[in-house]
């Protein structure tokens, strides 16, 4: 045995190391450990964290948006002043502005706290007419033009109120801001509360906010999503008509019958490098190429379809050819052996078995085009666009604006309103993001097929 | 509008040539199709194509050419041309012509065309950035913009127009965003792929991704109204730094977390391609498994890595919209991170929205900042792109 050869040595009386307790060195080492996974833990449970809390800080900064108070009150639509002539002429009708139907309102006003007897102290008449939206006089006129036998009834009009006291109601003016505030006062609030104890005032569900235009700097209350929304169709729309089938056509050269050479090395070596080009800077050439050069119109939405065709088509190139080249090499074979010639194995066997992954790359590449926002600021889509576009093809190169573009411009007023509005707005896009990718996770398991 | 009823006849008219040629090439065979060379579809192809083709490039070469002039003699040359094309394919037909491979290269073509439209659009944001860039320097002088240490843009003249603010208020921003991302999103790759339970990765690697998906504008209106003002009452304002909410920390704070998936998914593919055996070595030796990945795999994931940060760096200096809402508007160079500071992205976008007046040097230089700005991001993802490729390699 060999252990008899250091019979001589001393033996230690005690042992120096247990396989039962760890040494020092072997706790240290162990506790390095641990800690290295607290670290690796600690930074999954902190992007998750910060996923929670930005989603939570827009979705309940936003969700008063799609709740708007309104006041309902009797206005007695007179003849005397809205149709001198009495012959309900739209001609007529439409010189009678905008200023004679916010008079009326605030008369109808008047006389229901008078007749409800409602008195506060303090109360001016500008508290008393600055309750009622700017936006609802226009709105009332625009209701009594489409329909002129309104004019002589007493109709229970439905009134935006004005935007701090729906802010009252939301929680973001106070009696003690409103005291600071020039735009409002405690009267003007009371006034309010009296009314909604009268049942005549309440908040509800804003449909308007998806359907109605921007409104100015001065009625946040009025403003909607509707032309972003429409803006935002159709450069979705420009780009799945444009970048779809360039994008597929171009990968399907690229992967399929392209020789391998310094050209085609060329033409790869670009596409990857388009990918990580900065959206702004398409944004420049969208400004150069297409608006100074080319002489399409500022804000159009097919410019900014044009400008975010060109950044969006790296992506689905990259996605389409991954499909591609997933598809089996006995799947052509098979059609070449049988006789078909490149051209049609391609085009009748690779390609449809490809396409899950391909509309997957596609909607997910326009998800990504939907969210832009950069780009569209230098093509001029934050002007202040008030009037629907037409519809396409016409409509494409009317003004418009765009879901993230508006939200920008709403950051950038002075009324805090206007953030609870774009919190909305960024809502209504996630809300749109979450369908697209939806779509994109549902294509893929169902017509996913491996190999 | 003429050129949307142009387009339509053109179409109409390749239908009519489909039809036609296809019976065309049905009745010169008498009815046995197995006489023709090709189907009779590809006949009829074949004079769509040359029907719809030509007349199309015409249309669409007119309107790039001069887009804003009266398209008068356009409608009638696109048709004639449509015709033309239609008539040649009819005399073409005959049983022996090969009409597939006729259709099969006008197909390829286009595809080829398709495929250049990549370069195309390189070539014209390079020329279209050069362009006005070498206006911007026949007003301005080249060393004032790369030297200068002040922007005061003054519509008007006598504006000084030093890039250098812009390129410290970059660079710090990016710095912070990258000092947040790095760690997080390294580490969280790491736990990912080396100690996850299978169920933990199926709920934080989606939930990671979806951090990604979500658009800048997002993140921008989040640090205007969050970040921004937490950091200013917490940080900022008790400690004496300043006043301001739009920050350096801000931006670089809310950049850090947008770069957080960013840094995590490319990481951990690879990490992921490290080979098992490396793994298997140096846990056999008997080192922890942190120690495995620290001694082992990371050095050995290293050049990756690398590759990794550097695109997320190129990211985090051509972001825009958290900037523009999160990094303020005053130029200024100062180590002060609660000081707001200014990036080239917000001055292109202040320089480019509203009235753009093409001769002024104060409206020109965002394309001088736009070029600075591809020059940079692109050096920085060819190196990115090289490192990886040449580390794929290395474990192929």
């Amino acid at each position: 045995m060999s252990d008899a050869t250091i019979e001589g040595a001393p033996r230690a009386t005690q042992p120096k190391s247990s396989l039962l307790v760890a040494d020092p060195h072997t706790r240290r080492r162990h506790a390095a450990e641990a800690r290295f996974r607290a670290y690796g833990l600690g930074a999954i449970v902190i992007s998750m964290v910060m996923l929670v809390v930005l989603l939570f800080t827009i979705l309940t900064g936003g969700i008063g948006a799609f709740r708007q108070t309104y006041l309902e009150i009797p206005v007695t639509l007179e003849d005397a002043q809205l149709d001198k002539n009495g012959n309900r002429d739209p001609a007529d009708l439409g010189k009678v502005l905008t200023l004679t139907y916010g008079k009326l309102l605030q008369q109808s006003l008047e006389k229901v706290v008078a007749d409800k007897g409602i008195a506060i102290a303090d109360l001016s008449a500008k508290d008393l007419s600055g309750l009622i939206s700017k936006e609802a006089p226009a709105r009332l006129r625009d209701q009594v033009l489409a329909n002129p036998d309104l004019i002589g009834q007493t109709i229970t009009a439905r009134v935006l109120v004005n935007g701090r006291i729906d802010g009252y109601y939301k929680g973001r003016v106070t009696m003690d801001s409103a005291l600071r505030d020039a735009n409002t006062s405690p009267a003007q609030l009371q006034l309010a509360d009296a009314l909604k104890a009268q049942g005549m005032l309440a908040t509800k569900w804003n449909w308007s906010f998806l359907t109605s235009p921007d409104a100015s700097d001065q009625r946040p209350e009025a403003a909607g999503v509707g032309i972003a929304i429409l803006g935002s169709l159709y450069m979705m729309l420009v780009v799945l008509v444009l970048a779809v089938p360039i994008g597929v056509a171009a990968s399907i050269y690229l992967e399929e019958f392209a020789p391998k050479n310094r050209w085609t090395d060329i033409i790869e070596v670009n596409i990857s490098n388009l990918a990580a080009v900065p959206s702004i800077v398409f944004g420049i050439l969208g400004l150069a190429a297409f608006i100074n050069f080319g002489g399409l119109p500022q804000s159009a939405p097919i410019v900014g379809g044009l400008v975010l065709t060109l950044m969006t088509l790296p992506t689905i190139i990259i996605a389409t050819r991954a499909a591609l080249k997933a598809v089996p090499p006995s799947i052509r074979d098979a059609a070449l052996g049988v006789g078909a010639s490149r051209m049609q194995s391609v085009f009748h066997h690779v390609l449809p078995l490809a396409m899950p992954g391909i509309l997957t790359g596609t909607i997910i590449g326009m998800a990504q085009a939907l969210g832009e926002t950069a780009p569209l600021l230098l093509i001029g889509m934050v002007a202040f666009v008030k009037n629907f576009p037409s519809a396409p093809p016409e409509g494409l190169f009317e003004p418009a604006s765009a879901l993230p573009v508006q939200v920008y411009n709403w950051t950038q007023r002075a009324d805090p309103a206007f953030i609870e509005r774009a919190s909305g707005a960024i809502i209504v896009l996630l809300v749109f993001l979450l369908c697209m990718n939806v779509l994109a996770i549902l294509l893929r398991r169902r017509f996913e097929r491996r190999w | 509008m003429p050129v949307s009823w142009t387009l339509l006849i053109v179409l109409a008219l390749a239908a009519v040539g489909y039809v036609v040629t296809r019976a065309r090439a049905i009745a010169q065979a008498g009815g046995d199709v197995r006489r023709l060379h090709s189907r009779p579809s590809y006949h009829g192809w074949h004079a769509a194509l040359l029907t719809a083709l030509p007349a199309l490039f015409l249309i669409a070469i007119w309107r790039f050419v001069q887009p804003s002039a009266e398209v008068t003699p356009l409608t009638p040359l696109a048709l004639l041309l449509a015709a033309a094309g239609l008539a040649f394919a009819l005399i073409r037909t005959a049983p022996g012509f090969r009409a597939r491979n006729a259709v099969e290269n006008m197909v390829k073509g286009l595809l080829i065309l398709c495929s250049i439209i990549a370069i195309l659009t390189t070539a014209g944001i390079v020329f279209s950035m050069l362009f006005e860039t070498g206006h911007f320097f026949q007003k301005y002088s080249w060393q004032d913009f790369f030297f200068g240490t002040t922007w005061s843009p003054k519509f008007g003249g006598g504006s000084q127009l030093g890039i250098l603010p812009l390129l410290w208020g970059t660079i710090y921003i990016s710095l912070i965003a990258l000092a947040v991302s790095v760690p997080i999103g390294l580490f969280a790759a790491i736990y990912m792929s080396e100690y996850a339970s299978v169920r933990l990765r199926s709920v934080a690697k989606p939930a990671i991704e979806v951090l990604a998906g979500i658009p800048t504008i997002v993140y921008g209106l989040f640090a205007l109204i969050t970040v921004g003002p937490a950091l200013r009452d917490w940080f900022a304002q008790p400690m004496g730094l300043g006043s301001s909410a739009s920050s350096v920390m801000t931006a670089g704070l809310v950049m850090g977390i947008m770069l957080i998936p960013f840094v995590s998914s490319l990481s951990d593919d690879i990490i992921n391609a490290v080979p098992q055996s490396l793994r298997d070595g140096a846990l056999g030796l008997g080192s922890t498994q942190s120690e495995t990945v620290r001694k082992v795999v990371l050095p050995a994931a290293l050049p990756g890595i690398v590759g990794a940060v550097l695109l997320a760096a190129s990211r985090a200096i051509g972001e825009t919209m958290i900037v523009v809402l999160g990094a303020g508007a005053a130029a200024r160079m100062d180590l002060n991170p609660f000081e707001a500071m200014t990036t080239i992205t917000v001055k292109i976008v202040s320089q480019l929205t509203g009235d753009n007046d093409f001769a002024a040097p104060e409206t020109l230089v965002a394309f001088a900042l736009g070029l600075t700005l591809f020059v940079t991001t692109l050096v920085l993802n060819i190196v990115a792109l090289y490192v990886v490729r040449k580390y794929r390699e290395q474990y192929e």
